[in-house]
């Protein structure tokens, strides 16, 4: 009897985990955000299977789609030589071992500590899965909430209208600095021996 | 299909052969519609310059140029420059066409025909679409060359600006379902074609035309075609490549062409719903028996395939039609016009189902046959998916989802 499940888990864990490790040990840029993509792709992998398909696509769109624009802002655009690697020296591969490792550390400690993921359970499945509930808790109204009786814990339950403003304002002023950045600079253009 | 197949194999066995059903199905239907639309490519092309395209190979249409191609691709010498970094070039063309490939998963071609029916299926052939890219920037940087380099660049720029007004205008269908499950979208578009959401509002109709713009400019088709600007950059990210693996760029770009035009015939045109509900007449679409439910929904395939071979013909119209736009020309139609037309069409179509939530002049869903047995529940496989009481509060919950109390 094989468990499909914990096949494909185990395959989208080992590509992810082993691709992560491959982007530490290359030294050529390229490809370690290459293999970083296969990596978080991988990720994505796994929430698709935890039937988080709203989170899944959202990793696809952000973190596999941003390390794409990473990779060609930060990367190719700033790169002196065709083909750019990076040399750690032994002080750096020291520091970011002891940092990795205890982060490694905690966060396997922390995951170890809840009883409840030590073994396998069977969770009752939700008859359906939707994206519905968090698309109406961002625009304020927590559907999820609907069966609490207690007014006063019922008024601390409230949506996420307010941070999803702030973030959108937040990333609305980015924007316009942006623009205002990049915008060209009618000074400069009427100077003397400038062609435009 | 697992479930079906249970009855027959084992449950691991039955999950794997379900699986790999779908995949070589869709598999086959990226490839076998490359075949095609490379024919068909050469023939439109051909008629539109008052040509006659192939007529020699298999016979007097030319049926089997492709095929001819494919063999002269396959005998050609596959180089690689010296300066290349290997690995990444060699991968490149499979990154594009995985992620082509990958937006078939979600794209349902009949009801309930689809090989995963995600809740957020939309989003999801939005995003791994966007993927495609990378593969040709991994090949433009990995060839080593400039014009390769200057054609993943622009390709770059112009695919990431391109993604925000496509982005705003598939939600607005989304908006007016209230859902993003593209088999729940295409359902409720059921009945004559005045229920497709393209004529839902005027908002809705200019917002195809916007979103039809931006997907041939996020495939890289012609007028759109920076990144292998033959008459400026030799041929763009692909000028190191040759015989079978420059084939794959073009595999990849024939997939998600049809790939954006079948989210354009679910999203705008009713998916596999026809113009005239003709399986509603012949009462196959709410059939009990099982193969006279089948042939309802092969109906329905052929539909939605003819719509999306409709689709992909018209890019290779404009493509043949309009000359190539210069960058900052593309720069300025995204940023300039398409953005700031999905944004205003999108708040209009806002208040529009604000306003009107029954439609203008006939309510909406009117031409809907069969009231209370087109399928709107949630899951299409289960066993009672005729009631009536659950598809109408299903139609319910999806009209009104701005009430909590849903």
């Amino acid at each position: 009897m094989i468990n499909w499940h914990s096949v494909f888990f185990l395959m989208f864990g080992l590509v992810a985990c082993g691709f992560s490790v491959a982007v530490v040990l290359t030294s050529n840029i390229v490809r370690m955000a290459f293999y970083l993509i296969i990596a978080l792709a991988a990720t994505s992998g796994l929430f698709f299977l935890a039937g988080a398909d709203f989170v899944a696509a959202m990793q696809l769109m952000i973190y596999v789609g941003g390390t794409l624009v990473l990779l060609i802002f930060g990367v190719m655009l700033t790169a002196k030589g065709p083909f750019i690697s990076m040399k750690t020296s032994a002080g750096e591969w020291i520091l970011a071992a002891f940092v990795g490792g205890s982060l490694l550390v905690v966060l396997l400690s922390a995951a170890t500590s809840v009883t409840a993921w030590n073994s396998p359970q069977e969770v009752a499945p939700e008859a359906q899965v939707t994206a519905t509930r968090l698309g109406m808790a961002l625009m304020g109204a927590r559907v999820d909430t609907l069966t609490e009786t207690d007014p006063v814990q019922r008024a601390g339950m409230s949506g996420y209208l307010l941070p999803f403003e702030i973030v959108s304002m937040h990333l609305l002023v980015v924007l316009i600095g942006a623009a205002y950045l990049a915008r060209p600079k009618k000074r400069m253009r009427s100077g003397p021996g400038q062609t435009p | 299909m697992a479930e079906f197949l249970q009855g027959y194999l084992a449950p691991e066995v039955a999950y794997l052969v379900a699986a790999l059903v779908h995949a070589i199905i869709l598999i086959n239907v990226v490839a076998v519609g490359a075949l095609i639309f490379i024919w068909l490519e050469r023939k439109v092309s051909g008629r539109i310059q008052d040509r006659l395209g192939p007529t020699r190979v298999g016979g007097k249409f030319g049926w089997l140029q492709t095929l001819a191609d494919g063999i002269k691709l396959v005998t050609k010498e596959d180089l690689m420059p010296d300066g290349a970094d290997g690995m990444l070039f060699r991968l490149a063309p499979y990154v594009s066409f995985c992620a082509s490939y990958a937006g078939y998963l979600a794209l349902p071609f009949a009801m309930g025909w689809v090989a995963a029916r995600l809740n957020v299926a939309v989003f999801f052939i939005i995003a791994v679409l966007g993927l495609e890219i990378f593969g040709v920037i991994l090949a433009g940087y990995s060839s080593a060359s400039k014009w390769s380099l200057f054609g993943a660049m622009r390709e770059a720029a112009q695919v990431v600006s391109y993604e925000v007004p496509l982005g705003m205008c598939v939600v607005v269908p989304v908006l007016i379902a209230g859902t993003m499950d593209l088999v729940s979208i295409g359902e409720m578009q059921s009945g004559w074609f005045i229920n497709w959401f393209v004529f839902h509002d005027p908002f809705t109709f200019v917002t195809f035309w916007v979103y039809f713009t931006c997907a041939t400019a996020s495939v890289n088709r012609a007028p759109f075609d920076l990144a292998e600007a033959e008459s400026e950059l030799v041929a763009g990210f692909h000028t190191e490549y040759s015989g079978l693996r420059w084939s794959i760029f073009f595999m990849a770009e024939y997939g998600s062409m049809f790939a954006v035009s079948g989210l354009a015939a679910i999203l705008f045109f009713g998916g596999w719903n026809g113009p005239i509900p003709i399986t509603h007449w012949l009462g196959l679409a709410d059939a009990t028996n099982p193969l006279l439910h089948y042939a309802g929904n092969f109906l329905g395939m052929l539909n939605f395939v003819g719509k999306c071979i409709f689709g992909v013909t018209f890019m290779m119209w404009v493509r043949w039609t309009l000359p190539r736009l210069r960058i900052d020309q593309v720069m300025t139609t995204c940023l300039k016009y398409c953005t700031p037309i999905a944004a205003a069409m999108f708040l209009g179509a806002v208040l529009w189902t604000y306003w009107f939530p029954g439609g203008l002049i006939l309510p909406n869903g009117y031409a809907r046959v069969h009231e209370g047995q087109t399928t709107l529940e949630p899951n299409p496989d289960s066993v009672d998916r005729r009631r009536p009481r659950a598809a109408s509060v299903v139609r319910v919950t999806a009209q009104h989802q701005g009430d909590p109390r849903d």
